[in-house]
């Protein structure tokens, strides 16, 4: 590992220094650090920021704080009530001693798991930028398959984000340029010619919060991932979701897949060609290739696409089927 | 920098780069805790912070002198580590005095009831235990004997 100053942050607004980046629960960097693919020269520690708190917005919505552990938040009543998908989507990701010490925060800005941007000794856009992808070629079965570019295929590995995306949540930010509020499903880019820059953020921009909306339909909501093994993997799919249903009719709909993209990938064209349609298999199916139409896998991703049509059925099923009971 | 460790501080002199788990392992001399993977992936480093089980591979030991970390040489015949004894919850031990500060974390997390993906009715059940003490691998397989181990240690 290189070498590093360390200092403890001291307001929001601190902003950092060149070649400084902030640490919160140090899951993903200190281990991109050990793995010599993160390479700060100041680690700036928000632990001491007293941004913590899970605290009820008005009309029923949350404010989390970016220091909010994630298992704090998966086991926060109000989360369980309100937003299970939230509390069931945090649960899917990890183990209980990574989510004992992750983030909020760090959560949303985890970096990809793309093998080769995971290897600092591989050719890697993300990591050396103009080094070339060779996941295009090479293994990308885990890999994107809306979005992406010719640059770079990678996901998001983020559970909890994807719910987040669901739910309409917003990240609050603060630097020494003031504040602002993004959208979850805006905070990350797609690759495009600069997959080095995962986010909009600027540096020395540092997220306090994130603010889940009021959505009465939400506490009908929940999360189903895929992976390889039963529990402590990373998705190799996965779906959040809301349903509103009315006299077998959709009124209203939120729906996210995970492990498909390098954001959270919101299925605004899906949850579209489903509002005012009959609440049955058929419709789901239907809503789920309108948004799969735009997807160009690769040569071992595309069972992507049947995965995400299935799920995304199964998902909207069992949510229909809680509400005629 | 100063460190807590089974209810002593500790002054040492560590490069800031020094993890939880060398500061324990290389310099204080405590080698319960394992290095496995030594990336967050096996829970062989898992000790106490605070009473939460966290890996102490992926933390700084600089980031945590306010904190009291409690390793499986503080456990001190703790009803987990007699239930391992008794279930025979182990093979080589590599894995299990991460795998007994894990199930001691988590039986806290249970009785302040904290949900897991498993979601069944019972917290204790089978399938509740295998999905809570999923980030601790076993090569030698002893999965089990853990179970019923630490059942009994809940007092079940
Ligand atoms: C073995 C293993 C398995 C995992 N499995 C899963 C899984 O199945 N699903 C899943 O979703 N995740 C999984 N994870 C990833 C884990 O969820 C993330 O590592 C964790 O959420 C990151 O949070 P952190 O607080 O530790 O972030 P850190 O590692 O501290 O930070 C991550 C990044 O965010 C930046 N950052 C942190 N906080 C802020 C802030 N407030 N403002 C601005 N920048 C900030 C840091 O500078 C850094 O770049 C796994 C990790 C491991 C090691
Ligand atoms: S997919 Fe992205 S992260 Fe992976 S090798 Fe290509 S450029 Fe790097
Ligand atoms: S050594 Fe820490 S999790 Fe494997
Ligand atoms: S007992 Fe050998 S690794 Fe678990």
């Amino acid at each position: 590992m290189k070498t590093f100053a360390y200092r403890t942050a001291v307001t929001p607004a601190d902003g950092l220094e060149p070649g400084a980046v902030f640490l919160a629960g140090g899951t993903n960097l200190v281990d991109l650090m050990k793995l010599g693919v993160a390479t700060p020269d100041v680690l700036v520690d928000v632990n001491k920021l007293p941004l913590d708190e899970i605290a009820d917005l008005p009309g029923g919505g949350l404010r989390i704080g970016a220091g909010a552990r994630n298992s704090d938040v998966a086991a926060d009543p109000r989360v369980r009530r309100d937003f299970p998908v939230l509390s069931e989507a945090l649960l899917a990701g990890a183990s209980g001693q990574l989510r004992n010490v992750a983030t909020t925060g760090g959560n949303l800005l985890q970096r990809t798991r793309c093998r080769y941007f995971m290897d600092a000794s591989k050719p890697c856009n993300k990591h050396t930028p103009g080094s070339g992808c060779p996941a295009r070629d090479g293994d990308h079965r885990d890999l994107a398959i809306l979005g992406a570019s010719a640059s770079c295929v990678a996901t998001h590995p983020s559970d909890m984000a994807v719910a987040l995306a669901a739910l309409g949540a917003t990240v609050r930010v603060d630097g020494p340029a003031g504040r602002r509020v993004i959208p979850v499903t805006g905070l990350h880019r797609l690759p495009g010619d600069t997959p080095e820059r995962d986010t909009v953020l600027e540096h020395g921009e540092l997220i306090t919060a994130v603010e889940v909306p009021p959505l009465p339909f939400a506490h009908r909501s929940t999360y189903r991932k895929a992976r390889d093994r039963a529990s402590y993997a990373f998705a190799v799919g996965s779906v959040a979701a809301a349903l509103d249903v009315h006299d077998g009719v959709v009124r209203d709909v939120r729906l996210a897949w995970g492990a498909v993209a390098h954001r959270p990938w919101r299925a605004f064209a899906a949850e579209e060609r489903l509002r005012g349609r009959p609440a049955t298999r058929a419709e789901f199916t239907a809503a789920a290739d309108v948004e799969l139409a735009a997807a160009e896998p690769l040569r071992d991703n595309a069972y992507k696409i049947n995965l995400l049509r299935r799920m995304t059925t199964a998902v909207l099923e069992r949510l229909a089927e809680g509400a005629r009971r | 920098m100063r460190l807590t460790v089974n209810g002593t501080e500790h002054v040492l002199d560590l490069d800031p780069r020094t993890t939880l788990l060398d500061a324990l392992r290389e310099h204080l001399g405590l080698t319960g805790a394992k290095k496995g993977c030594d990336h967050g992936q096996c829970g062989a480093c898992t000790v106490l912070l605070d009473g939460r089980r966290v890996n102490s591979c992926l933390l700084l030991a600089i980031a945590h002198q306010d904190s009291h970390v409690t390793t499986i040489e503080g456990l001190d015949g703790h009803p987990v580590q007699r239930g391992f004894l008794e279930h025979d919850g182990f093979q080589c031990g590599y894995c299990t005095p991460g795998q007994i500060c894990s199930a001691v974390g988590m039986l806290d997390e249970v009785d302040r009831g904290w949900p897991s993906a498993a979601a069944d009715d019972d917290p204790l059940s089978d399938a509740e235990i295998r999905e809570r003490m999923s980030g601790n691998l076993c090569r030698c397989g002893a999965y089990p004997h853990m179970v019923p181990a630490i059942r009994q240690a809940a007092g079940r």
